[in-house]
């Protein structure tokens, strides 16, 4: 579950109580920290290299972004049922003096942060806060704008007794009815149903390198090689990279970002996701509720390849 | 997510192959209580043990056959099959094993789709086919259930969807993953246009069906013991690093969450779908 560079921020941390090799997996994982940095841009990166750059420790995060698209940040918690997922944030905001829903999933960036988190994996009450916010949105026709950034929904017994399916099922139908523009952008791991319980917008937007996926290439690698020695081999074969998610016009648009990547100038990053933001919603925003709502069914209509 | 999840569960249960009726020899035994069952009576029972009430997996044609009125039924879209979109490779290439499901199984794809009638009342019924790569859900199995759901829109007839699912299919990577979204803006418009749709929930359905359209019917509702979930029993084992109780994830546990309408038996299934589609019907005609 965890990433090379999550393993590495947990090592720092508690560096000096630990044993002389753990000095040299440091290093180590140090030196691969260093060669995929050296990756980004060129031609030969590999799916794998996304895969980590996707989750590096010091990639912005959602509220990050939030933090440098928007003025007037006003969150709201809870999904009115049973608690409020700390997974998932989102409230009111003003994009250029509009006000918009935000809705987004946050992971922690350190070991106290990351449980309080819960790893960025929502639980249905998640998926529910969601929706409701979704629905005030829609009730004083304001645009949504969410934020995909999560391993995957948490499979746990609390999850399951409360109908994680049903909460991910119920997000989806709802959005495909909602009358307001839905732009979604995911800036890290796209991760299986769990993102995709925010994902279906009229745009999808996804960051150069975060991946989206319908498993993660780890989980991929030990079913069906049954070892984890395969995980970049599945990398590559999942065609998860936002390059291949356009391809497959899943995507409609891939935000470049800054030279050495997001996680290295994140006022950059999020100025690019803003110019891309404003531009598609502004395009959204022009059409009719019926045009957006034909668009968008049209959109997802048409994914998927086959022989007849 | 994907279909694999459930094929070998660490779970004490009996192993999923024993649990589907062997095709050889004269007799066969329950996987629950061991009954030895003569073949040709459980064919009568609907495939359910006599003695404990054991449903056992049954393909997609037999339940369309249970389900349905007998001559009724006309298959569509049966053509339909994977293109290997992704050209997928692990230790197999994806075609082979397409092949090899289709070989096995006599179907082109997992889900089989009918236009027919049950207790006179005309519907449009998929059914999910398990033995096919684990019943999983790549674009053929989206295209598909779209196509039912479309179908339903165009005759206004009811629909029926018999799921029997690990998920989405890994080696269609992230077109699986949207047939969910595909198949529920689909969803949508039926649920709109205020025609029935009926949800039934067979061992095993977990992943992407169930957090897309098995969980959205007006009715959801599942057979006995029916293991029904978003992860798989092993992944929630290993994320929490425990053993799960008996019978969690199975239809009485969701019912008792307020997950399910209802359990329904087999044999009492055309019954009931039967009745809640006079139900669902006569006010539409009457009330508007
Ligand atoms: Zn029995």
């Amino acid at each position: 579950m965890m990433s090379k560079f999550e393993e590495l921020t947990e090592l720092k941390e508690r560096a000096e109580a630990l044993p002389p090799e753990a000095t040299e997996a440091i290093a180590e994982l140090t030196l691969r920290i260093t060669q995929l940095e050296e990756s980004i841009g060129k031609e030969n990166a590999t799916a794998w290299d996304q895969v980590q750059l996707s989750r590096h420790e010091n990639r912005p995060y959602t509220l990050d972004f939030i933090e440098r698209l928007f003025t007037s940040f006003r969150p709201i918690h809870g999904d009115r049922r049973f608690a409020d997922d700390t997974a998932i944030v989102g409230g009111m905001a003003l994009l250029e003096d509009q006000p918009v829903m935000v809705i987004g999933q946050q992971k922690g960036r350190n070991t106290k942060e990351r449980i309080y988190r819960n790893y960025g994996m929502a639980k249905p009450e998640g998926y529910r806060k969601a929706v409701r916010l979704m629905q005030i949105a829609e009730k004083f026709n304001r645009p949504i704008l969410t934020f995909i950034d999560t391993p995957g929904a948490y499979p746990g017994t609390g999850a399951e007794a409360r109908g994680q399916a049903e909460a991910i099922a119920h997000n989806l139908r709802t959005m495909a009815e909602l009358q307001v523009p839905i732009v979604a952008t995911v800036l890290g791991e796209g991760g299986s149903g769990g993102a995709l319980a925010l994902s279906l917008a009229d745009r999808i937007l996804m960051l150069r390198h975060s991946i989206y996926s319908v498993i993660s290439p780890e989980s991929c690698s030990a079913i069906l090689w049954k070892d984890q020695a395969h995980t970049q081999q599945a990398a590559h074969a999942l065609r998860l990279t936002a390059p291949d998610l356009e391809h497959f016009k899943v995507v409609d648009e891939v935000v470049p970002e800054p030279p050495e990547g997001a996680h290295s100038d994140w006022d950059a990053a999020a100025a690019l996701v803003k110019e891309s933001l404003l531009r598609n919603l502004g395009e959204l925003q022009v059409q009719s509720a019926q045009q957006r709502l034909r668009g968008r069914s049209e959109k997802f209509r048409r994914i998927g390849e086959f022989v007849e | 997510m994907a279909w694999f999840k459930r094929d070998k569960p660490s779970v004490q249960t009996p192993a999923e192959e024993e649990r589907r009726v062997k095709t050889e020899g004269l007799f066969t035994k329950c996987p629950d209580c061991n009954n030895v069952i003569w073949k040709k009576e459980l064919e009568g029972l609907l495939h359910v043990c006599p003695k404990c009430a054991f449903h056992f997996k049954i393909d997609a044609r037999q339940r369309l056959e249970f389900l349905l009125d007998g001559g009724q039924s006309e298959e569509f879209d049966a053509h339909l099959r994977s293109s290997d979109p992704l050209q997928f490779v692990d230790q197999k290439n994806y075609p082979d094993r397409l092949e090899k499901a289709i070989e096995s199984t006599g179907c082109n794809e997992a889900v089989v789709n009918v236009q027919g009638s049950l207790k006179g009342h005309e519907v449009v019924c998929a059914a999910m086919e398990y033995r096919f790569i684990g019943g999983s859900m790549g674009s053929v199995v989206g295209e598909k259930i779209t196509r039912a759901i479309e179908k339903s829109l165009q005759t206004r007839k009811p629909l029926i969807i018999v799921s029997a699912s690990g998920g989405a299919r890994m080696m269609e990577g992230v077109l699986s993953l949207m047939q969910m979204a595909k198949i529920c803006t689909a969803l949508a418009q039926l649920h709109q246009e205020k025609i029935p749709y009926i949800s039934v929930l067979t061992d095993p359905t977990t992943g992407g069906v169930t957090a897309s359209f098995a969980m959205l019917g007006d009715l959801n509702i599942a057979e006995p013991k029916a293991l029904i979930g978003f992860a798989g029993p092993r992944v929630i084992e290993q994320t929490i690093r425990q053993k799960l109780p008996d019978g969690f994830q199975r239809s009485e546990f969701l019912v008792e969450h307020g997950m399910l309408d209802a359990i329904v038996p087999r044999k009492e299934l055309r019954d009931f779908v039967a009745d809640w589609l006079v139900f669902m019907s006569n006010g539409r005609s009457a009330g508007q």
